[in-house]
């Protein structure tokens, strides 16, 4: 089925405007959307794809514009008045409860007091009638995230939408499960129903979408027809110019380099009843090179992290070695001071405070390993020092801001992350291990990022990167390695490694790794 | 159909941090004026007799700086812990220890005598004060237990001991049966700033500087930093190398040794003995005071001062007018609950939206069309 402009469109925008202070997130924008089309929403982090669907879900209330829905003007006021539109949403990040049933978290949202089991039965036969089988009994908290997602997705079709906006769906699947969930988005499409499809996977876009608008800085800056359009083309639209490609020198005298982080029997318990316990993990990361840790989310990354990085400590000293020493059961501080850098996955939050400006969230990480030239006598800070090593961060990595010194949280996430990156590579460590390092992050960004990790590889530094992008690691890593239910596979060498080989490892394929044996403690 | 709507903003208002407590101070004396008019009282002659007369004249200020001292020490104390998200409500009980563990040496070795005599029980008080900080302390670490419930019922405990204390063992044995102790020696007696002008003694000194100390701390030192992280961020306090546990001691004990020098001060230099009750409820006004001076050890000296007077104006009100001096409860209740009103200005704007008919009409006829 292709585009047809003579159809009737079932939603119609018409210079809808959204201002946030002095930005226009929103300016202007026009969109159409066909009964029976998969149309897409392609942009940039901050390109205002956000802001677009918030208003079209009634969570945010647009400064000027008309919404014509069905030819008929309508003001959505808030998601209820959207869902009795016909508009329904599956978010990018769930909002499922771990402690509860797949029918209970349906039947909060539903809210129209109709007993469990009658929902149960509803969900299970619309899950099976498309294709994404769901045990409406099972715990959340049981659940994979692909899984989840398919509760989200029920949920949103029980409640009989015309109209389904689908923000990043595929970023938390397998490349199989991502299959399954476009045979879905087909049928649904066949049935005469809408959907509003948000990526930045162009390929996806070009494989799925039958239209798609491109949104650059809140302007709408093209309609087109994915499928004639190339991945390239597609990305110039987005970001305005060529996005760099990534360059990988290749790694040479790697085999006989020394490992500056080694893991090695790593083992840990689930800390809670919903954490992934560790299983024997090994691996080693000499210097000069990139390992990619590749895996759906949830099984274990998280967990990892928190071990490697030393905000857990280990019971056995050697499970965790870096550059050639024991460092299991020193704290993070300790762990940098032995040379080694930390990037979390959660910006806001965890790698910085949101609410402190970029100079404090600079010290937030390296109040240690600078202690001599941040921190001065009795303990006092060095607020020149610090301020002035952050403007040179924010130089090197083309941190761009509104004020010279802003709170984190006023940052974009892109520019965030730089900054967040920026703060470790400017300490040349000689380990760095990066949770996540472009997720949700626009492709100019993400490229710069990716170069400068290479680049510190390359400079004799040991780099572990774990990503749920696999584009991301094929670009990036030496070898990848796949982390599935807590256990890490071998790494595969990038020559012998392809989507389908690593994207059956992330679905739990390789002997020894058994399917879905979650322990609930 | 007009309906209020919070905005939030993008980033904190400074203009709004500022002033939200002079809103919140005029919104109290609105509803003080309210209050006033609903007992049959003129509010200007009340608000006069309340907040003018009793600062009009020399000694009068003194008596207001008697009053602020132990607020401003304590809620200096209380403004570290509660950046960093960790809730010491029992300032007052640890007031009460600081008073009774510095009066050791005057009670218990009158004789004893010197310049060493008050520095020593200066000392003794914050000692005590901190170690009875450090039971919810260790109570929260160890076990998980909540501080609000922990640090409160303590505060009973402590009245209780002094009570028992005064009454039976550090009973005066000269004092006719009273329930207190000894006066103390000259040597324990906290000395008065200016004996010409008023009563004024020590203790404002070194509310100052405490305040000033520890704005040093916050705003400048690495210490303050990590307070202020793990306050607002714990899982990035985490990711810096911040102990938790290490913070909620080292909080505690802070404020737990500023309210037992608080404590000391009062009952060395304001009463000059241990009697049953030792303090008009400061440990809890001082939760006001912190949070009425912004958190900010400065905004604290200020707010120190303001609800002495509310002290002092519910004393006079109850002579001139025949009002419970109960109001200056009232009063400060309705101070604490309008700043922390009026905080929701800093991070929230205000927008009045008006109801557009086609809104509420759109919807229905959809569903009546399904």
């Amino acid at each position: 089925m292709s585009a047809n402009h003579d159809r009737a469109n079932l939603l119609e925008v018409r210079g809808l405007t959204k201002i946030f202070g002095t930005l226009t997130a929103c300016d202007h924008i026009d969109l159409n959307i066909a009964k029976g089309e998969i149309h897409a929403l392609l942009g940039e982090n901050g390109a205002g794809k956000s802001t677009l669907v918030k208003m079209l879900f009634g969570s945010l209330e647009p400064n000027s514009g008309e919404i014509f829905w069905d030819g008929k003007a309508v003001n959505i006021t808030s998601p209820g008045v959207a869902k009795r539109l016909g508009i329904g949403m599956v978010f990018q990040h769930f909002s499922l409860f771990e402690a509860l049933t797949a029918a209970e978290n349906i039947a909060l949202s539903l809210n129209d007091g109709s007993p469990i089991s009658t929902i149960a039965a509803k969900a299970r036969a619309l899950s099976y009638s498309y294709g994404l089988p769901l045990d409406p009994e099972s715990l959340v908290g049981d659940l994979s995230v692909g899984e989840r997602q398919r509760i989200e997705i029920i949920r949103c079709l029980l409640q009989t939408p015309q109209l389904i906006i689908l923000d990043e769906p595929t970023s938390v699947l397998t490349p199989q499960e991502a299959d399954k969930l476009f045979e879905t988005l087909e049928r649904l499409r066949a049935e005469g129903k809408s959907i509003l499809y948000i990526s930045h996977r162009l390929e996806e876009v070009k494989r799925i979408c039958d239209r798609a608008t491109v949104l650059r800085h809140g302007k709408v800056v093209g309609h087109c027809n994915p499928r004639q359009e190339t991945a390239a083309s597609l990305a110039r639209m987005m970001v305005g110019n060529e996005v760099k490609a990534v360059v990988r020198a290749p790694a040479e005298g790697i085999e006989t380099a020394p490992a500056l982080l080694e893991i090695r029997g790593l083992t840990r318990k689930p800390a809670t009843p919903f954490a992934i316990p560790l299983k024997n993990v090994n691996l080693n990361v000499r210097a000069g090179e990139v390992i990619g840790i590749a895996g759906v989310a949830g099984n274990g990354q998280g967990e990892f992290f928190e071990a490697v990085s030393g905000e857990v400590l280990q019971q056995d000293a050697g499970s965790v070695r870096i550059r050639g020493k024991d460092a299991g059961a020193l704290s993070i501080t300790g762990r940098r001071l032995m040379g080694a850098a930390f990037v979390p996955e959660e910006r806001l939050g965890h790698g910085a405070a949101p609410r402190m400006k970029l100079s404090e969230n600079l010290l937030l990480s390296r109040h240690a390993t600078d202690g001599k030239s941040f921190v001065g006598s009795g303990g006092m800070v060095k607020n020149a020092s610090v301020y002035s090593a952050a403007q040179r961060i924010i130089t090197a990595m083309d941190v761009r801001k509104s004020a010279p010194d802003p709170e984190a949280a006023a940052l974009s996430g892109g520019n965030l992350q730089k900054f967040i990156v920026g703060r470790e590579l400017d300490r040349k460590p000689s380990v760095m291990v990066v949770n996540q390092p472009t997720w949700g992050v626009d492709a100019g960004a993400a490229a710069h990022i990716r170069q400068a990790l290479i680049e510190l590889a390359r400079s004799g530094s040991a780099v572990l990167v774990i990503s749920q992008d696999l584009d991301e690691l094929f670009e990036l890593s030496d070898a990848i390695a796949v982390m599935h239910n807590g256990e890490l596979s071998a790494p595969l060498p990038i020559a012998e490694a392809t989507f389908e080989k690593i994207g059956l490892l992330m679905g739990g394929a390789e002997p020894g790794h058994a399917e879905h044996t979650m322990e609930t403690a | 159909m007009m309906r209020l709507e919070l905005v939030k903003r993008p980033q904190r208002s400074a203009l709004f941090s500022v002033l939200s407590p002079f809103i919140a101070f005029a919104l109290t004396m609105i509803a003080g004026a309210v209050l006033f008019a609903l007992l049959g009282v003129n509010p200007l002659e009340a608000f006069n007799i309340y907040f003018i007369q009793p600062v009009s004249e020399v000694w009068q200020l003194h008596e207001l700086a008697i009053k602020a001292a132990p607020l401003i020490l304590i809620a200096v104390g209380l403004s570290v812990c509660y950046k960093a998200n960790i809730w010491n409500i029992g300032a007052e009980g640890q007031f009460i220890l600081g008073g009774i563990f510095g009066s050791i040496i005057p009670v218990l070795f009158p004789e004893f005598e010197g310049p060493l005599v008050l520095p020593l029980m200066l000392l003794l008080g914050m000692v005590g004060g901190a170690l009875y900080a450090a039971i919810p302390a260790l109570l929260k670490t160890r076990f998980s237990t909540n501080e609000i419930l922990t640090s409160l019922m303590l505060v009973y405990v402590a009245q209780l001991f002094l009570d028992w204390l005064v009454r039976g063992p550090w009973r005066d044995p000269q004092g006719h049966g009273f329930p207190q102790t000894i006066q103390f020696g000259d040597s324990a007696v906290l000395p008065e700033l200016m004996p010409d002008a008023g009563r004024a003694n020590w203790g404002f000194v070194f509310a100052l500087v405490a305040a000033i100390a520890i704005w040093l701390m916050m705003s400048r030192m690495l210490k303050g930093f990590e307070v202020r992280v793990l306050g607002s961020s714990p899982r990035a306090g985490r990711f810096a190398g911040f102990g938790f546990n290490k913070m909620v001691f080292f909080t505690f004990l802070l404020s737990g040794a500023l309210a037992g020098l608080a404590g000391i001060s009062e009952v060395s230099g304001a009463i000059g003995q241990l009697q049953p009750v030792i303090s008009p409820g400061y440990g809890f006004t001082a939760i006001i005071v912190a949070f009425l001076g912004r958190l900010n050890p400065l905004g604290i000296v200020a707010a120190g001062l303001v609800l002495a007077l509310t002290y002092l104006g519910g004393e006079a009100v109850q002579s001139a007018l025949g009002i419970s001096d109960k109001v200056a409860r009232v009063f400060q209740g309705m101070l604490l609950f309008f700043v922390l009103g009026c905080d929701t200005l800093i991070h929230y704007r205000i927008r009045l939206i008006g109801f557009a008919a086609p809104k509420l009409e759109a919807a229905p006829k959809l569903e009546e069309a399904r």
